[in-house]
């Protein structure tokens, strides 16, 4: 089974929920963390990292000795990634090509009438794999300054094993970096925090899982801070609130240090055992 | 010869803009007859790739030289893979760009001036 | 007029709180909520909606079943796979690229404009506020936000106003870089732990890397102070100037649930530090 952990709001406690879920399960357990922006799994998880890999997308490479500047690979461009100055007076024309604005779609080298556009690799971040006794664990790293999250998120999930238990740490948010995480995924678990904020994030994260009709249920973090309008949402939407964690300073203060409730406090493996088990027969259901 | 200068009203006498792609008019002067024309900046709301539109403008348009206030890199490689020399840091009013140009007054710049999205902030630094 | 944005890399660190708070204490300012897939600005500042626009951005492929005739092409070329097998386009995946639009050998393939959200221009008891909201599961929000960005401007530039307020987006990607690219100054608010330390870290790198000079403050440092330490000692190292260091104080959240900014909730340390932080920011 694939369960993703997602939430509307940052900070809400995605990345407690799925590795402490991860170091309370039995048997062959996958963790990818596919938030490239901010990877944070990998400080709670402290894998040995066994493998590095450059994550590339195909960009294009115009043969300027070949190309008769017609201006077709600029034309099927949606990106504008690609501006073809024509000849003039007798000058040569100039085919310029914009990386950091193409997608990698593939239309302009296929569809070049002189075929004189090859594909290139463009780095665009790294995929770094490990693991932790009987977790396997798997995270991308987005490289400074690059903009587009999704390949690399892609890369990440290629590293599925379906034989395995696998959680998915996904981005905050509701936009493409967190779709292209939950999609897919036979759960997923939404975390939020009883805040005005936390509510408010969470009904547009549902409305999103909805839409994906992937069966999900709420995680409540810090259950006994702010007000109870949360709860009483997920009641009148007929949402299951899987687990709840109250607010603890021990909790925050031995998350600060990069130690997962499931480790800082053993007591509380049952808890994501049974969160576990829940999962399976929602997801069942 | 024909320059352009970016401009932030549609006469001789409007104040040069200083974003290139995202600039209001483009005020073309054939320094020869002193003939002008201003066109209005199709590229300026556009959502990206705008910097590079303008400058494939410029290459169509036959122009040789840009005077504005800023330039990102995209629309830097655009012009000078067309040819065209740009010359930033320009102010004050077009026609007087345009003299100052004429007089020898500019030097072209030798990269871009600003950080790509410049425009999209309004012009300013 | 001056550009600051609020952000955090990790999400969670108070980042918004301290945006409203700005407001509450700048004098002529628009703000700008750039946090669109998960705004929460207006929670606070309470808009009343002035001007309501539509975004458009990008385009979706549709295929004319009565046209199709199941070749395959456009599921073959497709990088996204974004089109099932009986011939139906997943908005989800559809990046929007127009290829297997070019390749119809039976030009079945359309591509249809997406409306993949709504901006607005408001009024709050702090002055005008310039939002939006992306529509469910669309993209595109780096141009969403750099719409609300230049609207604030524009706002700002015709009101005369001193200051642009922006409440950020977390993460390092396209949002964030729109958020940031040429302010004048970027705040980053993070927390004691090695999450928000990791965090903080890879957004001033991009700050950086798009020549934004960088602020910090830490936020509920005494959870842990040991690592506020850290913190504090990697700012020194990099040269980060720290504007203020705010305690835990439940109060925040509970100004929040009142719909308030904590300055109008009460005078305590927390708003101190915070008034402080503002002086320091616009000196």
């Amino acid at each position: 089974m694939i369960i993703s952990v997602a939430s509307g709001k940052g900070g809400t406690g995605k990345t407690t929920v799925s590795t402490s879920l991860a170091l309370s399960l039995e048997g062959k357990v996958q963790l990818l963390d596919s938030d490239v922006e901010e990877p944070n799994a990998h400080i709670f998880i402290k894998p040995e990292i066994k493998n590095v890999e450059n994550v590339s997308i195909l960009v294009p490479e115009v043969d300027e000795s070949r190309c008769t500047f017609c201006s077709k690979c600029q034309e099927v461009c949606s990106y504008k990634a690609i501006a073809v100055l024509p000849s003039k007076n007798g000058a040569p024309g100039k085919t310029l090509i914009f990386p950091e604005l193409c997608h990698a779609c593939g239309a302009c080298s296929y569809l070049c009438p002189e075929k004189c556009i090859k594909e290139v690799k463009r780095n665009i971040g790294i995929l770094e794999e490990g693991a932790r006794g009987n977790v396997e664990f798997i995270h991308g790293k987005l490289n400074i300054g690059e903009a587009m999250a999704p390949p690399l998120i892609r890369a990440v999930k290629g590293r599925i094993d379906r034989e395995k238990t696998v959680i998915i740490d996904a981005p905050p948010g509701t936009s493409c970096p967190v779709i292209a995480s939950i999609q897919g995924t036979d759960f997923c678990i939404l975390v939020t925090e009883p805040t005005p904020f936390g509510l408010n994030d969470l009904i547009l994260a549902v409305e999103v899982i909805k839409q994906m009709e992937i069966p999900f249920g709420v995680v409540i973090n810090r259950s006994d801070l702010g007000d109870k309008k949360t709860e009483e949402y997920c009641q009148k939407e007929n949402i299951s609130i899987l687990m709840k964690i109250p607010f603890k300073k021990e909790i925050a203060r031995a998350y600060s240090k990069g130690t997962t409730i499931a480790e800082g406090f053993p007591e509380y493996k049952k808890e994501f055992k049974k969160l576990y088990h829940k999962i399976k027969e929602e997801a069942e259901k | 010869m024909k320059i352009c200068i970016t401009s932030q009203g549609n006469s001789l006498e409007s104040q040069v803009d200083p974003r290139f792609g995202r600039c209001q008019y483009f005020i073309i002067v054939d320094t020869d007859t002193d003939e002008a024309v201003a066109v209005d900046n199709l590229n300026k709301d556009g959502l990206g790739g705008v910097g590079i539109q303008s400058g494939q403008f410029m290459a169509e348009k036959g122009v040789k030289a840009v005077l504005t206030g800023n330039v990102g890199p995209n629309a830097f490689q655009t012009l000078s893979a067309a040819g065209i020399d740009v010359i930033t840091g320009v102010t004050g009013s077009v026609k007087d760009a345009v003299e100052k140009y004429k007089k020898g007054g500019f030097k072209p710049g030798a990269g871009a001036s600003v950080d790509s999205h410049f425009g999209s902030r309004g012009g300013e630094r | 007029m001056k550009q600051i944005v609020v952000i955090s890399g990790k999400g969670g660190t108070g980042k918004t709180v301290v945006t409203a708070s700005f407001a509450a204490l700048a004098e002529k300012k628009v703000m700008a909520d750039c946090d669109v897939d998960a705004a929460d600005l207006h929670l606070l500042l309470k808009p009343t909606i002035k001007e309501r626009h539509i975004f458009k951005s990008g385009a979706t492929a549709f295929i004319d079943k009565k046209i199709c005739i199941s070749c395959g092409k456009c599921r073959e070329l497709c990088r996204f796979d974004a089109i099932s097998r009986d011939f139906i386009v997943d908005t989800i995946s559809c990046e929007g690229c127009a290829f297997c639009s070019f390749v119809c050998p039976e030009g079945a393939i359309k591509m249809r404009e997406n409306t993949t959200g709504e901006w607005f221009i408001s009024s709050t008891r702090f002055g005008p506020m310039v939002h939006a909201k992306l529509g469910i599961a669309e993209e595109n929000s780096g141009k969403l936000v750099s719409l609300v960005r230049s609207k604030a401007r524009e706002l700002a530039q015709e009101e005369n106003l001193d200051w642009v307020i922006i409440d950020g987006s977390p993460g390092i990607g396209c949002p964030v870089i729109a958020s940031i690219s040429g302010v004048d100054v970027a705040l980053v608010v993070t927390e004691p732990t090695m999450s928000g330390l990791h965090d903080a870290d890879r957004v001033i790198k991009v700050a950086r890397h798009f020549n934004v000079p960088v602020k910090l403050l830490i936020n509920k440092f005494d959870l842990n102070e040991e690592m506020s330490g850290e913190i504090e000692n990697y700012a020194k190292k990099e040269n980060v100037e720290i504007i203020g260091k705010v305690a835990f104080d439940e109060k925040v959240v509970r100004a929040m649930v009142e719909g308030k900014t904590i300055i109008e909730y009460t005078d305590n340390k927390t708003t101190q530090v915070i008034k402080e932080a503002w002086h320091a920011l616009s000196r």
